[in-house]
C-alpha cells in the first residue's frame, strides 16, 4: 500500500469514526462533542504558540468574545438585548428550526468578526512583549477580559445570560451539537493543513526560531503575527459561538473566560502532542481527553491535582511531546538524512 | 564608483559610554568595503546604526541617496541592505531548505502572498546556492544540527538569497576552521563580482581584509582613525599603534 | 463615583487608605523581592509565587488551630518552606532551568495550580484569618485606625528584608548567589556549585514567601485561590521596578499598596483582581513603549 493510500485510509477512518461515533456511543455524545472542541484549541494554540512561538496563556478570549457576540447577534434579531439580559429567565417566544438555524449562523459569523477584531486590537498591544512577558500579559488579558465582561451589564454582567431555546428535543439537541463541533473541528484542520504547505508557515516558523533574524531578513514579522492571530482567533470565536448555544447559559468566569480551565487545557494539549506540528495537537487533545475524562471519574476531587501533576510531568519531563519524541526515535521517518551524494549533478544523475 | 552607503557625522552612544563619535564613511557601489579596528572601537555599533537596529542620537544614513535612519529593521532589509550577525543566526529548528526558502526578497509582497505555495524557481535557487557555499549534501538537515562554520556558510546562503544590493558581513571568517578561509573569501568576491552585491565587510583577520577590500575604515576608541587603499593602511602607523594599544 | 467626593469630603480617609495600603505594599514587596531574586539568579519565572505565600499562610492559621500565637509561625514557616522550596527545585525546577523561557513558567504554573488544590482540600475554600488577638490603636482623634497586628508585620516584614539584604551581601552563598546571577558560566568556572547556588534560591524564595503568608494570614485573609493574585502582584512590582533594583522594589511595593487600596475604595473591593491585573497590562505597555523608543522589545 502506497502513502497515499495509507493517508487515504487514516482520513476515511477518522471521517467516518466521527460520523458513527454518536450512533454507536450515544450515551457519550457531550464527550465526543468535547473532543473535537479540544482538538480545535490545541490546533488554534499551537498555531501561535507552537508554529509562531508566541506562547499566548490568553487565546481563551476570542472563544469568549465569540460566545458573547453571537449570543448577543442572536437576542438582537428577537428581543431588546438589554431588557433579554435583565430577565434572567427570558421573555420566551415559540420560534422554529429557520430562525434558530439563521440566528446561529449570524451568531457564528459575529463571533469569528469580532474575535478578529480583538485579536488585532489586543496584537497591536501585546506584539512588542516576547517570551515570558507575551505569555503574563495575554494571561492577565484574559483574566481582565472576564472581569471585565462581569461589570458589563448590557450583556447580563455576572449573572450571565441564558441562550435561546433549542426548537429540537433533547437527543435532536445533542446530534446537533456534535455535529457542530465535529465540523467546526475538520474544517480548522482542513484550513490548517493548506495552510501549512503554504509560504506562511516558514515566515512564522522563522519568527520562531528567531524573530530578530526574520526581520533582518525583512519579513513582515507584525503582519505575520497579527494574521495568525486573527486566523487562530477566528476559529475560537466560531467555536465560542456554537459552544455558547450549546451550553445554553453563558457567564463570564466559567463558560466564556474559563482561562484555567480550557485557557490551559489548550496549552498543554499542543505541548502533550508535540508543539510546532499538525497532528501534535490533534494527538495530545485526544490523550488529554482521555486522561482528563478518567481522573474526573475517577480520582473525583483529586482531579485538579492530576491536572496540575500532567502539567509539571509534560513540561519538566517529556518536554518533545509524543510526536517529538516519535522524530526523536525515527528520524529517517521525517526525513531527516544526510544526502551523501555532495554535488546537484550527482543527485540528478542517480535520479535518471 | 558612487557611494550605495553614505554614513555622515554618526554619534551613538549608550547611556555614558560613547560607541560612535562622529563618523562618517561612504561604501562604494559594486565594491568591497572593509572595517576594521581593535575590540570595542564600534564597528558593531556602526552597522546597527546603519541596519536600524538602534536609532541613532546625531548625523545621517543615506542608502542609495535616501536618508534611512528613521526606518527600521525590516523596512531597510526590504531595502536591499541586509546583514549577517557576529553570532551567526539561522532558524535553527528548520532545516538548510526551508532556511533558504523563506529567505526570498520580500520587497513586493503584499498581503496575499504569504498564502501562495513554494515556487520550484525558488527551491532551484535555493538549492544552486546551497550548492554555492558548499552545503548541498546537508540540505535536509535542521539546521540547528550543523556545525558553526556550517551555519556561517548558510547564513551568508540566506543572504544571497534575498539578493541585497548591499550585504553587511560581520567577522564572516571569525570562527572558521583556517583551512576553508581561503574558499570562503573567494566565494564573497564571487558573490560580488557575479551577483554584483556590494559587500561593507567587518574583519578582525588581517589577511583577510588586505586580501579582500578594495577600500578600508579603521575605527578605534568609537573614532574614525584612518581610511584609504588596503596598502596604505597596512603601512599606517597610527592604524598599528591602534591594534598594539600605544598611544 | 460616589466614593470619590467621599475622599474630597473627609480628607481622613485618605490617610486611613493610604496608611493601609503603605503597610499591606511592605509586604507586597518582600514578595515580589523573593521573585525578583529567583528571577535573577536562576531565569524562572515562578508563577507559583503567592501560592507559596498562602502556604505560609495555613501553616501560621494551623498553629492557632492548636492554640499558638501565629508569630511563632514566622520561623516555622521559614523553615518549612525552604525544605519545601529546596525539595520542589531537586525534582522539577533543575528540569526546566536552563530550558526555554516558557517551559519554566509553565512548570511552575503546574506547582500552583497543585498547591492551591491540595490546600482546597485540606483547608476547604473558606476564607480564614489567624487570629493574633492583637488591638486596634487609635490616632488623629480616632479617625485613623490601624489595628496593631499591621504595625507589627510592616516592622517584622523591613526586619525580614533586612535580614536577606544582609545576607545576600556579607554570607559566602550570599556571594555565590549574586555572582552566578551576573554571570552563571564564569560562576561555575570558579569553582562555585550553580546547581547548589540555584536550590537555595529557590529555597529562600519560598521561605521568603512562608514569611510573608504568615504576616498576611494576621492582617488580612487567606484562601486556597488568592495567591494567584499575589503572583500576579509581585510580577506587577517587578515588571515596573526591573530587576536587581531594590530601592525600586519597595517603591513599587508600596506604591501598588497604596493603589490597590484606594482602587478598592474608589470602584467596590470586588474590583480588586481586575484592579491589580489592569495594572500589570498598563505597566507592560508602558514598558513597551519606552522600549520602542530604542527600537527594542521588552523581553
Amino acid at each position: 500500500m502506497s502513502v497515499s493510500q495509507k493517508t487515504f485510509l487514516l482520513y476515511a477512518f477518522i471521517l467516518l469514526g466521527g460520523i458513527l461515533a454518536p450512533f454507536v456511543f450515544p450515551n457519550y455524545i457531550a464527550q465526543f462533542a468535547t473532543l473535537w472542541l479540544m482538538i480545535l484549541f490545541a490546533l488554534t494554540w499551537d498555531m501561535m504558540g507552537g508554529q509562531m512561538g508566541y506562547n499566548s496563556l490568553g487565546n481563551i478570549i476570542f472563544f469568549g468574545v465569540g460566545m458573547y457576540a453571537s449570543a448577543v447577534v442572536q437576542i438582537a434579531r428577537l428581543y431588546e438585548v438589554a431588557e433579554y439580559t435583565s430577565h434572567s429567565g427570558a421573555p420566551k417566544v415559540d420560534f422554529g428550526w429557520t430562525e434558530y438555524l439563521s440566528g446561529m449562523g449570524f451568531g457564528i459569523i459575529a463571533g469569528a468578526l469580532a474575535a478578529i477584531f480583538i485579536a488585532v486590537i489586543l496584537g497591536r498591544i501585546v506584539f512588542g512583549l516576547r517570551g515570558p512577558y507575551f505569555a503574563i500579559g495575554t494571561l492577565g488579558a484574559a483574566i481582565a477580559a472576564g472581569e471585565l465582561v462581569g461589570a458589563w451589564d448590557y450583556i447580563g454582567g455576572g449573572g450571565g445570560i441564558t441562550s435561546l431555546p433549542f426548537p429540537g428535543t433533547g437527543d435532536e439537541r445533542s446530534l446537533f451539537f456534535y455535529f457542530a463541533l465535529f465540523a467546526l473541528a475538520l474544517l480548522t484542520f482542513a484550513f490548517l493543513k493548506w495552510l501549512y504547505s503554504r509560504r506562511y508557515v516558514l515566515a512564522v516558523n522563522a519568527i520562531r526560531d528567531d524573530e530578530d533574524k526574520a526581520e533582518a531578513m525583512g519579513i513582515h514579522t507584525l503582519r505575520y503575527k497579527t494574521v495568525t492571530w486573527a486566523m487562530s482567533a477566528s476559529f475560537l470565536g466560531m467555536a465560542g459561538a456554537v459552544y455558547g448555544n450549546m451550553a445554553g447559559f453563558i457567564e463570564p468566569l466559567e463558560v466564556a473566560f474559563p482561562t484555567i480551565t480550557f485557557g490551559i487545557f489548550m496549552v498543554l494539549m499542543a505541548l502533550l502532542g508535540g508543539k510546532g506540528t499538525l497532528w501534535g495537537p490533534v494527538l495530545g487533545a485526544v490523550v488529554f481527553h482521555i486522561i482528563k475524562e478518567f481522573t474526573w471519574t475517577h480520582f473525583l476531587g483529586w482531579q485538579w491535582v492530576a491536572l496540575g501533576m500532567l502539567i509539571i510531568i509534560n513540561v519538566a519531563y517529556f518536554q518533545q511531546g509524543i510526536l517529538g519524541w516519535a522524530q526523536e526515535k525515527w528520524p529517517d521517518f521525517f526525513g531527516l538524512t544526510v544526502d551523501e551524494s555532495d554535488t546537484r549533478e550527482a543527485v540528478e544523475e542517480a535520479s535518471k | 564608483m558612487s557611494s550605495i552607503i553614505e554614513i555622515k557625522d554618526v554619534s551613538k552612544a549608550f547611556g555614558g559610554v560613547i560607541a560612535n563619535q562622529s563618523i562618517s564613511v561612504n561604501v562604494a557601489e559594486g565594491g568591497i568595503t572593509g572595517l576594521i579596528g581593535p575590540n570595542g572601537s564600534g564597528k558593531t555599533t556602526l552597522f546597527n546604526s546603519v541596519v536600524g537596529h538602534h536609532p541613532i542620537d546625531e548625523g545621517s544614513i543615506k542608502f542609495e541617496g535616501a536618508e534611512i535612519s528613521k526606518l527600521k529593521v525590516p523596512q531597510i532589509a526590504r531595502l536591499g541592505l541586509l546583514r549577517t550577525f557576529q553570532q551567526t543566526r539561522i532558524y535553527s529548528k528548520m532545516n538548510c531548505v526551508q532556511n533558504m526558502q523563506i529567505s526570498i526578497p520580500h520587497r513586493n509582497s503584499g498581503l496575499l502572498d504569504m498564502f501562495r505555495g513554494h515556487s520550484p524557481e525558488t527551491s532551484d535557487r535555493a538549492l544552486e546556492l546551497l550548492e554555492f557555499v558548499g552545503l548541498y549534501s546537508k540540505r535536509n538537515l535542521i539546521a540547528g544540527d550543523l556545525s558553526f562554520g556550517q551555519q556561517k556558510l548558510l547564513e551568508f546562503a540566506m543572504a544571497l538569497m534575498n539578493e541585497p544590493k548591499v550585504l553587511l558581513l560581520d567577522e564572516p571568517t571569525a570562527g572558521i576552521n583556517p583551512t576553508l578561509i581561503n574558499g570562503l573569501i573567494d566565494r564573497l568576491k564571487l558573490a560580488n563580482e557575479q551577483f554584483g552585491v556590494t559587500l561593507f565587510v567587518i574583519e578582525h583577520n588581517m589577511r583577510v581584509i588586505m586580501n579582500l577590500a578594495d577600500h578600508i575604515y579603521c575605527l578605534a576608541h568609537g573614532e574614525l582613525l584612518a581610511e584609504g587603499k588596503p596598502d596604505d593602511i597596512q603601512n599606517d602607523q597610527r592604524v598599528v599603534d591602534a591594534y598594539l594599544g600605544a598611544h | 463615583m460616589d466614593n470619590i467626593s467621599l475622599l474630597v469630603l473627609a480628607p481622613v480617609l485618605n490617610v486611613q487608605l493610604l496608611v493601609d495600603g503603605l503597610l499591606i505594599g511592605a509586604i507586597f514587596a518582600l514578595v515580589a523581592y523573593g521573585l525578583a531574586l529567583v528571577w535573577g539568579v536562576t531565569n524562572v519565572k515562578n508563577l507559583a509565587q503567592g501560592d507559596f505565600v498562602m502556604m505560609g499562610g495555613y501553616i501560621a492559621y494551623s498553629m492557632t488551630l492548636v492554640g499558638i500565637h501565629p508569630l511563632w509561625a514566622l520561623p516555622v514557616a521559614v523553615v518549612v518552606m525552604f525544605c519545601f522550596g529546596w525539595a520542589l527545585y531537586k525534582i522539577v525546577i533543575y528540569r526546566v532551568v536552563d530550558k526555554d523561557l516558557f517551559t519554566s513558567l509553565l512548570a511552575t504554573f503546574g506547582i500552583a495550580i497543585v498547591v492551591q488544590q491540595v490546600l482546597n482540600l485540606i483547608f476547604g475554600p473558606e476564607v480564614m484569618i489567624a487570629e493574633s488577638g492583637f488591638e486596634v490603636g487609635e490616632y488623629l482623634d480616632g479617625g485613623l485606625t490601624v489595628s496593631n497586628v499591621k504595625i507589627i508585620a510592616f516592622v517584622m516584614a523591613l526586619i525580614l528584608a533586612l535580614i536577606v539584604v544582609l545576607f545576600m551581601k556579607q554570607s559566602r552563598m550570599g556571594q555565590a548567589i549574586r555572582a552566578t546571577s551576573q554571570n552563571a558560566r564564569a560562576a561555575r568556572i570558579m569553582g562555585i556549585d550553580t546547581d547548589r547556588v540555584y536550590a537555595f534560591t529557590f529555597a529562600l524564595n519560598a521561605a521568603i514567601c512562608g514569611a510573608a503568608g504568615v504576616l498576611i494570614s494576621m492582617i488580612w485573609v487567606i484562601q486556597p485561590y488568592f495567591g494567584t493574585s499575589y503572583s500576579i502582584r509581585a510580577f506587577v512590582i517587578v515588571t515596573a521596578a526591573g530587576l536587581g533594583n531594590l530601592p525600586g522594589v519597595i517603591m513599587a511595593g508600596l506604591g501598588l499598596g497604596a493603589l490597590e487600596q484606594f482602587g478598592a475604595f474608589i470602584l467596590g473591593a470586588e474590583f480588586q483582581q481586575a484592579i491589580v491585573v489592569g495594572l500589570l497590562l498598563v505597566i507592560l505597555v508602558i514598558r513597551q513603549i519606552q522600549q520602542s523608543r530604542h527600537r527594542q522589545v521588552v523581553k
